[in-house]
């Protein structure tokens, strides 16, 4: 039996969390790759070039152009018939989709999983992050959700699956894509990213982030964020690392000026090597820190920016 | 209009659980409960709705214990203006929660329902995508602003890249994200009047749903632990240690 996975894609790149989502499929099963949107030809390709995919299924309409939930619902459950789980990752599009086809299928979903055991038994956090739990689906088809941050992903490169068109499910025509304010950054996304520096409300606004600009670009750094800093103003939504933002576990995360409450560490405590600057000496977040350093940010960072330019 | 808001009973945001030690679960007994974060924004949204004349009535809905009633009321000193208790002792998982709101909703036939966009116990995200599928309706979720015009809302939703906003046909359903808006705190006398409205009681299966699991829950164990790391005194020490020790830059 075969395993979907639905990949996110933005001008023909796919999204490494998919790449993540695939290796989870591979311990399932066969996996066929979903790849929806308006000229997707190329990243059809790029899909078919991911190592564990068989085959290709692309869907080229232009109701799927924006990836709005109801059409690409519809799909997936026209699809869902010949396969033994339906994947995603955990991004946006699979957040807003995946549950939506279950309660198409009549099955429970599995959001956000962090191991598969077997076909029918996954792990998953819950509480933030504070236990995970251990479950067995008793549904016939699997509609799951991937914690991309908890699998390593396939290579980009080395498969060479076929392609085949899939058929339009047509669009329901009940919501309407109007536009979208995305950031432009010159930066690594923040779920892909080898290392990411965040700030919190100790950075105080926002004209004071751009202190991690020049370390940032020097150790190739994804820029993040706490929810207060996010709540304030300082950075756009995009950047809240956390329970209910993005999680991320590169090989260094930094945080500067954050707390460290509950929320936050469920972002980020997976990552490899974490540091914090943080003027409170008492800060929970250095209870998670590798390397702690109490000390003022407005001092601390031009001194890191100097000695990361040395040497 | 009429609103429906669903709100859930949770674990406080400030508590931090403890597995049990037999693997069970987390340790409940004795814990601090209160109303899902999310859905206090959700209700805070319906509320603003209604004071800017575009609801007419806001009808707040928990499953659960029993206890859930204080969570209602809580939904009610905010500016809800009836409940419904579902009531149930098995911990319903989204699958039956939409089935049974499914059901209160060809009922209530309200125009919008709001919902948090996840319960931060079982960490979902899945209950109002799955209402919007079971009832046929468009979806806006992770919302960040929502204006209703004629029979459209236009909602702006917070998105891995940025915003994107839609507009959606009413009926619908939005699910609440964390810049929605921030929630007022119930004043007193809005307590005292909340003891007042009215909360109707009923069971899943009045509502024709089997709350039965399809997951089982096998073993709830704690995360791997971090073990706090060392201080370092100085930016230069940092780098040293980052660079030859741990080997990251
Ligand atoms: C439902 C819900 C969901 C949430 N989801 C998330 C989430 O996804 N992500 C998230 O991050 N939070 C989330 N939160 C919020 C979380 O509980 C905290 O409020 C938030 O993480 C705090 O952000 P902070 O650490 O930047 O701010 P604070 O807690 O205010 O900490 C600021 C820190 O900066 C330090 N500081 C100040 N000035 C300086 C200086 N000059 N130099 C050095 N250090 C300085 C202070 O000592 C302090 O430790 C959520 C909360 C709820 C209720
Ligand atoms: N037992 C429940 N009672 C009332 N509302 C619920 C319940 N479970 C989930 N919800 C609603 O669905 C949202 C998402 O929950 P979840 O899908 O579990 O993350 C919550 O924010 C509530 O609005």
């Amino acid at each position: 039996m075969s395993v979907l996975v639905l990949i996110d894609h933005e001008h023909g790149l796919l999204k490494q969390p998919s790449r993540s989502a695939v290796a989870a499929a591979t311990k399932l099963g066969d996996v066929h790759a979903l790849v929806v949107g308006q000229s997707v030809g190329p990243a059809a390709e790029a899909a078919a070039r991911l190592p564990g995919v068989s085959k290709v299924l692309k869907a080229d309409a232009a109701g799927y152009e924006h990836a709005l939930a109801e059409p690409l619902a519809a799909l997936l459950v026209a699809l869902a018939p010949g396969y033994t789980h339906l994947l995603s990752a955990s991004t946006a599009t699979g957040k807003n989709v995946m549950p939506r086809v279950a309660a198409l299928l009549d099955v429970q979903p599995i959001s956000d999983i962090a191991g598969v055991e077997d076909a029918d038994t996954f792990v998953r956090p819950i509480y933030a992050g504070n236990a995970m739990a251990t479950v067995r689906s008793s549904d016939k088809i699997k509609v799951i959700t991937v914690r991309a941050a908890s699998f390593d992903p396939v290579a980009a490169e080395g498969g060479s699956a076929t392609i085949e068109d899939a058929a339009d499910a047509g669009n329901t025509g009940s919501s309407r894509f109007v536009s979208a304010e995305l950031s432009k950054s010159e930066r690594p996304e923040l779920t892909a990213a080898r290392v990411v520096i965040s700030g919190g409300r100790g950075m105080q606004n926002g004209e004071n982030f751009h202190l991690l600009d020049p370390i940032a670009d020097r150790l190739g750094a994804a820029v993040g964020a706490s929810r207060a800093a996010v709540d304030a103003g300082y950075v756009p939504n995009d950047y809240q690392v956390g329970q209910t933002g993005k999680i991320v576990a590169p090989e260094l995360y930094m945080a500067i000026g954050i707390s460290g409450a509950i929320q936050h560490l469920a972002g980020m405590k997976d990552s490899k090597v974490i540091v914090a600057i943080n003027k409170d000496e008492d800060a929970p977040i250095f209870q998670v820190a590798d390397y702690g350093l109490v000390a003022d940010l407005f001092t601390a960072l031009p001194d890191l920016k100097a000695e990361l330019e040395r040497a | 209009m009429k609103l429906l808001v669903p709100v859930k009973r949770v674990v406080d945001y400030n508590v931090k659980v403890r597995v049990k030690s037999d693997q069970s679960g987390v340790e409940l007994t004795g814990v601090k409960m209160a109303m899902n974060p999310f859905d206090e924004i959700a209700i805070e949204e319906a509320v603003r709705l209604k004071e800017r004349g575009i609801a007419t009535e806001i009808v707040a809905i928990s499953i659960g214990v029993a206890a859930c009633q204080e969570t209602l009321r809580t939904a009610l000193a905010m500016g809800a203006d009836r409940g419904i208790l579902v009531e149930t002792d098995a911990a319903p998982e989204p699958l039956a929660v939409a089935k049974m709101l499914r059901a209160i909703a060809d009922r209530e036939q309200p125009r919008l329902i709001i919902l948090g966009k996840q319960a931060i116990d079982d960490d979902m995200n899945a209950t109002g995508q799955m209402l919007a599928a079971l009832l046929g309706w468009p979806q806006g979720t992770f919302a960040s602003k929502v204006t209703i015009e004629g029979d459209t809302a236009t909602v702006t939703r917070e998105v891995d890249g940025g915003l994107e906003t839609v507009a959606l046909s009413l009926p619908a359903i939005v699910t609440a994200d964390l810049r929605l808006n921030e929630p007022r705190y119930a004043s007193l006398p809005n307590i005292m009047k909340a003891r007042k409205k009215p909360i109707e009681t009923m069971k899943p299966a009045d509502l024709g749903v089997d709350p039965a699991p399809r997951l089982t829950t096998l073993k709830v164990v704690e995360p791997a632990k971090r073990v706090a790391g060392k201080k370092v005194g100085s930016v230069a020490e940092l780098v040293e240690k980052l660079r030859g020790e741990a080997k990251v830059i």
